[in-house]
């Protein structure tokens, strides 16, 4: 293995069902339900995906769902914003987290 | 001349041999659409322009070949006229060949880019149009001016939309009896979005940032040819759009083609079964040129399909008119 990520998986995705079968297509009917119109539609849906897959910090999911939205009609600007509601909720967990230190610090200090 | 040869597109499927193409790999009987491509010369030099068209082009067709194409429009009972070009516009005959069109009552379709509207020289169409009760067909690869303009070239989408404004207040748009459609394409190696969903958002975006009405957006795809396939060849991504095109081929989209239902002239009288067959020099396979036909019948001919014909079976299939699946 001479890389982690190889871009080549993402077309071998499929491949992860042929040891669990039963609970591949399980995922993969769950999934592909997920994604359906509903009262959010395909292309809310995908962003979130798109966004979700920046914080979760995924390469395949990045590399796939920036494709979709190409192909759904979201441009470069609106992609960009998506990852900035991402960024801004990793950095503000971040940020909420600091209130654990400081009571921390607040129940220590004199 | 890069990936407008058909032959650089390699390892595919031969859609030609695709089983549908077997059984609807012909024409209607009768022919509703007479696309006219009356000159290569353009304003702008879009980047993904299937005729490679500009400002330094200089084949155009002159009056006998159009008054030819009337004649035969008549004698085959063709439905609607479409004129493209290059921009149309800058045919000093096409006034000619609108106004002659309109004398016989025929339904004339011009694809315009609208920004040729704001060139000096041609800001009579507008009104001419009107007149003229044409229906327009009008580029907008996006809502959007960086999109827009990145694919245009810079200026394109404030002089777009300042035409949009004056076609509006024409009528267009808005008037039942002043037909305006936009048409979008991707700005890449990607495939169009669903049409419906993509209208109500140009509809939307328009009518909020610019208030600007239309009747329908047609979304197509981008066909492998011409500047878009020589952007393809280059940057590399010509398998992966051929990879991408032939998976989403839709068996369902063949009959509806729209090289089954219209013929595509050139500017110097020769016939090919549709715009991007023009683009690639695949003559049609009738006997001879308009100029030869003009008091013939058509035959149910044989369509020249190649691999780029996959562009207009993709998913919802594409189209001159959008989609058709």
């Amino acid at each position: 293995m001479k890389t982690y990520y190889n871009p080549e998986d993402l077309e071998q995705f499929g491949n992860m069902g042929e040891d669990a079968p039963a609970l591949w297509d399980k995922f993969m009917a769950y999934y592909g339900g997920v994604f359906e119109e509903g009262a959010l539609t395909a292309k809310e849906k995908a962003l979130i995906a798109f966004a979700v897959a920046h914080a979760v910090q995924c390469p395949y999911c990045i590399d796939s769902y920036t494709q979709t939205l190409l192909q759904m009609g979201v441009n470069r600007e609106q992609m960009i914003e998506a990852v900035h509601a991402a960024a801004a909720i990793r950095g503000g967990a971040t940020l909420a987290h600091g209130m654990q230190a400081k009571n921390v610090v607040k129940q220590l200090e004199l | 001349m890069g990936a407008a040869d058909p032959a650089r597109i390699q390892g595919v499927f031969p859609f030609a041999e695709r089983e549908e193409c077997q059984s609807f790999g012909v024409t209607r009987r009768e022919l509703d659409i007479m696309q006219v491509n009356i000159c290569k010369r353009c304003n702008l030099s879009c980047k993904h322009c299937h005729i490679g068209a500009g400002p330094g082009r200089t084949e155009r067709m002159d009056r006998d070949v159009m008054a030819a194409c009337l004649r035969l429009f008549a004698r085959n009972a063709f439905r609607t006229l479409d004129i493209t070009g290059g921009a149309p516009e800058l045919n000093p005959d096409f006034p000619w060949f609108v106004a002659a069109a309109a004398e016989r009552g025929i339904h004339t379709i011009v694809r315009t880019n609208l920004a040729v509207l704001r060139e000096e020289g041609c800001r009579r169409f507008p009104a001419f149009y009107a007149e003229k009760r044409v229906e327009l067909v009008a580029s907008l690869p996006y809502y959007t001016e960086k999109d827009t303009d990145r694919q245009r070239g810079a200026g394109v989408f404030a002089a777009c939309i300042a035409a949009l404004r004056e076609l509006n207040d024409l009528g267009y748009g808005r008037d039942p009896a002043l037909t305006l459609n936009l048409v979008y394409n991707p700005g890449g190696a990607f495939l169009p979005p669903n049409q419906q969903s993509l209208t109500a958002e140009y509809r939307k975006k328009l009518a909020d940032a610019h208030g600007i009405a239309f009747n329908k957006l047609y979304a197509l795809t981008n066909n492998p040819v011409g500047r878009f396939g020589d952007f393809l060849e280059r940057s590399g991504n010509l398998p992966g759009y051929m990879k991408r095109l032939v998976s989403a081929f839709n068996p369902a989209a063949v009959e509806s083609m729209m090289c089954r239902n219209q013929i595509s002239v050139d500017w110097d009288g020769a016939i090919y079964d549709c715009d991007f067959n023009l683009a690639l020099g695949l003559k049609a396979d009738l006997p001879g040129g308009v100029l030869d036909l003009t008091e013939a019948e058509l035959p149910v001919r044989r369509i020249v399909f190649a691999d780029h014909c996959y562009a207009c079976t993709a998913g919802a299939g594409s189209s001159c008119g959008g989609a058709t699946a």
